[in-house]
């Protein structure tokens, strides 16, 4: 009993993980019907500039003051990195076929994953420990540290936030516009290319602010530190049903809770070969994913 | 006709060039021995290549200090083949054929060891491997030969310093799938023990890149061990033993040469304290030859050498006295003479050539104290 619970927790935690990623992945899909391969790349770049700015100002000590200036750090870059790409790279494109933006995509991708390795060098590096991950109690001898609730915690509210911003705000309503009809969008008044930048800051800063407790977590970064949690979370947001935000949360805690309990029961060499395993069974048998709608289309 | 002009006055231009260049490179200096080397210098062993040149270029600097070889000065040719399998290709190719060398050392790793080995073997050119453990490596032909232990004997020694020092029984092993150094050691490390009357109570794996291992140690837990045997690499290594504290667990880990860097505990910071693994050498030898290489590294890089420093010195030595040896010096009589090694006393310990040009030498095992590794024994073969 208490080993299940204790796999339940590591599934959740991993999970979490997923989730925050996947929501970044589901969001730019809502607004653009394109997957940004690059998202995992801009997470990763979250991570290292932390891991710059501490090294900049000496901060090598836990305490709440840098742990906040870590977090403001990973979201300023990736939300500046996340607008440069949309606008740098997707932008010019958009009146494009859309397979053309997708291999834009994973040319940015690969742009950051080996500019990443000639620029802060291919070897791993430790993240500065910015909060200290002191056990916080102790229940049936399984111990709950800080920063797994913290990513529990910033994950639940990552999806509230989001869901109130998409569905009960003017920019909100505007971004669901610009989704099911940009043309008729337009004609009302909004500004699409604002919406769509807005969408992709507010989809980095998510990856930013995941790749911050990811590292808090598992103090070694590198610059392909991307590629693995990205297949991950593109796995769970379709899973979940991609565009659609609590589907992107529900299929990263499934597929979290489905590694951990696949390794912790036997067969820990299948791990990868899960989230494809899933990926091939949802494309197959429900290819909207657990939450996703069948948009009809009007010809 | 313009065009075609300036097109064969550029080709002109660069074919003479060219040949210029190689029959530069091609004329033998009849007072200086050339010798080659390779390593990832760059990338992602790139620690593990620059430790190794800093090891070659020292014992070079002291051979050359000393008079050379018989009045003849030994010249190195380093090329760095950024951790990638066919930049080792294109640079090994490069020392054989281009730059003529008489003898190759290379590399750090097993894998582009073994790129390395084929050309060198096709071209019957010695190549002396510092520190690849795989025993595959020097299976790819004669011509091929290591200055370290392999990885069995790793196996072996932790097995023992197990139930014989710790007087444990009770070993779980967690491997990494994706690694042949991994498997072999883990496979070898489960026979022995169970030869020695110990229990392995669990096997599970990870794959290279992993972050979490909570899942596999959860399951571990569950059985009880008294240690844990894993034969990884220090990147994942160190955050492994991040999450055995984290979990409330006790277990000490054992481990082989591949946690040997200062990463280890730049990642893992005190979760490393307490564990074991076994490596080539120890900074706290007494032996007055390893003092010594200590004590001028130290004065002139500032930090304690290296496992990877150290084996990469004494391949140099090791191939200088095969070169000593011979009576007319090409790369054929190096291959004899280096074959017959017998009792080389080096800075990380006494070595002699076994049928499969596998140096045969002893093992220490040491223990993780904050960024220091402990001396605690050593385990002959």
């Amino acid at each position: 009993m208490q080993e299940f619970l204790q796999h339940t927790l590591n599934g959740l935690s991993t999970g979490s993980i997923y989730a925050l990623v996947a929501l970044g992945y589901t969001m730019v899909y809502g607004i653009l019907q394109m997957i940004n391969f690059a998202h995992s790349e801009i997470y990763m770049l979250g991570a290292f500039a932390v891991y710059y700015v501490a090294r900049f100002f000496g901060l090598n000590t836990p305490s709440t003051l840098n742990f906040i200036i870590g977090l403001l750090s990973a979201i300023v870059a990736c939300g500046l990195v996340g607008f440069a790409v949309e606008r740098f790279a997707y932008k010019p494109l958009r009146k494009t076929d859309k397979l053309n933006v997708l291999i834009t995509a994973i040319g940015v991708s690969i742009l950051f994953q080996f500019g990443g390795q000639i620029i802060f060098g291919a070897d791993p590096k430790s993240f500065p420990d910015l909060i200290e991950n002191t056990e916080l109690f102790n229940f049936l001898e399984i111990p709950f540290n800080v920063v797994d609730l913290l990513i529990y915690g910033v994950t639940f509210a990552s999806l509230i936030a989001l869901t109130y911003l998409v569905n009960y705000t003017q920019r909100g309503r505007a971004m669901r516009a610009v989704s099911t009809k940009p043309d008729a969008a337009k004609l009302m008044g909004i500004n699409n290319d604002s919406i769509i930048s807005f969408t992709f800051v507010v989809g980095s800063v998510l990856a930013g602010i995941g790749a911050f407790l990811v590292a808090t977590k598992y103090p070694k970064i590198d610059p392909m530190m991307g590629a693995r949690i990205g297949m991950g979370a593109f796995v769970a947001a379709v899973f979940g049903g991609i565009g659609n935000l609590p589907g992107a949360v529900l299929g990263g805690y499934l597929l979290g809770l489905g590694e951990c309990y696949l390794i912790g029961y036997g067969a820990s060499t299948f791990r990868e070969a899960l989230s494809f395993f899933i990926l091939i069974l949802i494309l197959l048998v429900k290819p909207n994913g657990l939450l996703g709608k069948t948009a009809k289309e009007k010809i | 006709m313009k065009r075609f002009l300036s097109l064969a006055s550029s080709l002109f231009v660069a074919g003479s060039l060219f040949f210029s260049t190689t029959s530069c490179t091609k004329k033998a200096n009849d007072n200086e021995i050339l010798l080659g080397s390779y390593s990832s210098n760059t990338g992602a062993t790139g620690s593990f290549g620059i430790l190794q040149k800093q090891g070659i270029d020292m014992a070079v600097e002291e051979i050359n200090a000393k008079g050379g070889i018989n009045g003849k000065k030994i010249n190195l040719i380093n090329y760095d083949n950024k951790s990638e399998n066919d930049e080792t290709l294109a640079v090994v190719n490069r020392l054989v054929s281009q730059d003529n060398v008489l003898a190759i050392i290379g590399e750090t790793t097993s894998g582009k060891s073994k790129i390395g080995a084929q050309i060198a073997q096709a071209n019957k050119v010695v190549m002396l491997s510092p520190s690849a453990t795989n025993p595959d490596v020097t299976k790819v032909g004669t011509y091929i030969f290591r200055a370290c232990f392999i990885d069995p004997f790793q196996g072996k020694v932790m097995a023992k310093f197990m139930t014989e020092n710790l007087k444990f029984k009770k070993a779980a092993i967690l491997r990494d799938v994706k690694s042949d150094y991994s498997v072999g050691l883990s496979d070898v490390f489960a026979g022995e023990v169970k030869g020695m009357g110990g229990e392995i109570v669990a096997d599970v794996s990870y794959q290279e890149g992993d972050i979490d291992f909570k899942s596999q140690l959860t399951a571990i837990k569950a059985k009880k061990p008294d240690v844990i045997f894993v034969p990884g690499y220090y990147n994942e290594v160190a955050l492994l033993a991040k999450q055995l504290k984290e979990l409330g667990m006790t277990q000490i880990l054992l481990g082989g040469d591949g946690w040997s860097s200062p990463k280890l505990y730049e990642i893992a910071k005190e979760a490393m304290n307490g564990h074991y693994f076994s490596n080539h050498y120890t900074t706290e030898s007494t032996d007055p030859k390893t003092v010594e290489f200590v004590k001028n590294y130290k004065a002139k890089h500032k930090e304690d050498p290296d496992v990877m420093a150290a084996l990469g010195y004494d391949a140099v030595y090791l191939l200088v006295e095969a070169i000593k040896n011979t009576k007319e010096l090409n790369r054929e009589t190096i291959r004899e003479e280096l074959s017959k090694i017998k009792d080389f006393a080096g800075v990380t310990g006494k070595m002699s050539m076994d049928e499969n040009r596998n140096a045969v030498k002893s093992a220490v095992v040491v223990k993780t104290v904050g960024p220091e590794y402990k001396f605690i024994t050593s385990v002959d073969p």
